[in-house]
């Protein structure tokens, strides 16, 4: 249960990481928050030769927002989004899902765009950066590139970053005004990995009672391999905020593909999406109707 | 830009308001800095990748899994054990409060709550029960069925706020 050896490489800034990243990328991984990576290391899952500890990188650990996104960088932690008023204020999906990230002490170190890079299919963030839309910057010793979050994830554990490529930052996008978001999420301990989890965006028309909904999307945690918007607009359309959402379950069910594990069979899992979906939808509009 | 290519390295850490630097591995966890190089054994190791919670410790005031972190990492942070949390004679007020409401049986998780708690208390000086439950939900206790360690962050939030007790702790940063 101790890392094997490995060489430690700490540098102060950006270009000198992606110098180090070039160097021994092939044979090393990159360090931030390591609430994954160093337990893969502690059980010897994993053995890079290298690792290129980006904590002390200056100007990574800062949360933008700006008309049309919430931009967040390498190093900024999962807390610190999630108490950032600013970004709580445009994007408050993003707080409604930090809170089930993990548990507080992990989310004190933990950083959102180490866990979309890492991209495990039970992480929250990963779904949460398809639903908004995001950017992810990468940059490398090629420079630097951006690639739509919905092209960033290849499989569960998989991206299309190369070894020697970082996260420099990921950019969320704002919804239009007027979406109303919910996450939810089902643990058998709260914090643990989730059974099942959704995040909802609704497009919603008119104003107080005759207020009805357009359009929703929803994106999903532990029930499919790379996170995916699922459309839930033909089954939510015209439907007041009152409705029971049952016409959402064939949509959801085309949308996603649970495995079974030791805590869950796959028809279980099916059967929790589609229920947390309604719930999801239910909360979204109740929350902002406040 | 340092590079440490060698097979050890310099790693100097500020414990408990003490400074110390010792000549580790880098892959040296800071829990095993803290309980095999300083000898402060307070923080204790038990599953070895973050669900425990047993080795919390308090990093810049922050509780973190100090078995997630490498001690190379936690340099320039303010570390605090449960050993910078008071002393026998003078203990903290979420020490005081395990002892007064039984909030511990073989005490091998206690270190971890102890910090959690203290941050949480920090935070929410007057918590709910149910705040009190989901604030423990990242630390595991196999004996005592947590009810009387839910009672002691409750405990230990009066006695904070009360600041009284007999429970004079020491200032988290004094040298122990």
């Amino acid at each position: 249960m101790k890392p094997a050896p490995f060489v430690h490489h700490s540098p102060r800034t950006l270009d000198e990481a992606v110098a180090m990243l070039g160097d021994v990328g092939h044979d090393g991984k990159v360090l931030a928050g390591g609430q994954s990576l160093i337990p893969v290391l502690n059980m010897r899952l994993a053995q890079p030769a290298h690792l290129v500890d980006i904590n002390r990188v200056a100007g990574l650990d800062t949360v933008t927002v700006s008309d049309d996104v919430v931009r967040v960088g390498a190093t900024v932690r999962h807390a610190s989004l999630e108490k950032n008023t600013e970004a709580y204020a445009v994007l408050p999906l993003l707080r409604q899902a930090l809170r089930n990230v993990a548990h507080p002490a992990i989310r004190n170190r933990g950083t959102t765009v180490g866990s979309i890079a890492h991209a495990d299919a039970a992480g929250e963030m990963p779904s949460i950066a398809v639903l908004t839309g995001a950017v992810i910057e990468v940059v490398g010793p090629a420079g630097r590139r951006e690639v739509a979050a919905a092209d960033f994830f290849e499989g569960p554990l998989m991206t299309v970053l190369e070894a020697d490529e970082l996260v420099e930052a990921v950019r969320f996008g704002r919804f239009a005004e007027g979406t109303r978001t919910a996450f939810l999420e089902s643990a058998r301990r709260h914090g643990d990995y989730a059974l099942a989890g959704v995040g909802v965006a609704v497009d919603v028309e008119g104003q107080g009672g005759d207020a009805v909904v357009r359009g929703a999307r929803a994106a999903y945690v532990s029930v499919t391999d790379v996170p995916v918007v699922v459309d839930l607009t033909e089954a939510v359309a015209g439907q007041p905020f009152s409705s029971a959402w049952d016409g959402v379950e064939d949509l959801v069910q085309a949308g996603i593909a649970p495995e079974a594990d030791i805590h869950a069979s796959s028809e279980y899992r099916r059967a929790l999406a589609a229920e947390l979906t309604r719930r999801a939808l239910t909360t979204a509009l109740s929350e902002v109707a406040s | 830009m340092s590079t440490s290519s060698e097979v050890t390295v310099d790693v100097t850490l500020r414990v408990n308001g003490v400074e110390h630097t010792r000549t580790v591995e880098p892959r040296r966890l800071l829990s095993d800095f803290l309980r095999h190089d300083l000898r402060l054994t307070g923080t204790h190791v038990g599953c070895e990748h973050g669900v425990c919670g047993a080795c919390t410790v308090l990093v810049d005031g922050d509780p973190m899994r100090s078995c997630l972190m490498f001690a190379v990492s936690a340099q320039e942070h303010e570390i605090t054990t449960t050993e910078g949390l008071g002393t026998q004679d003078a203990m903290g007020p979420v020490q005081q409060a395990f002892v007064e409401c039984h909030g511990l049986q073989c005490g091998f998780c206690t270190p971890g709550f102890v910090t959690t708690i203290t941050a949480f208390i920090e935070e929410n000086p007057d918590p709910t029960i149910d705040e009190a439950r989901e604030a423990i939900s990242g630390n595991l206790c196999r004996c005592t069925g947590y009810q009387n360690i839910c009672k002691a962050v409750l405990r230990a939030a009066e006695i904070k706020r009360e600041g009284t007790e007999g429970a004079m702790a020491a200032e988290p940063g004094e040298p122990v």
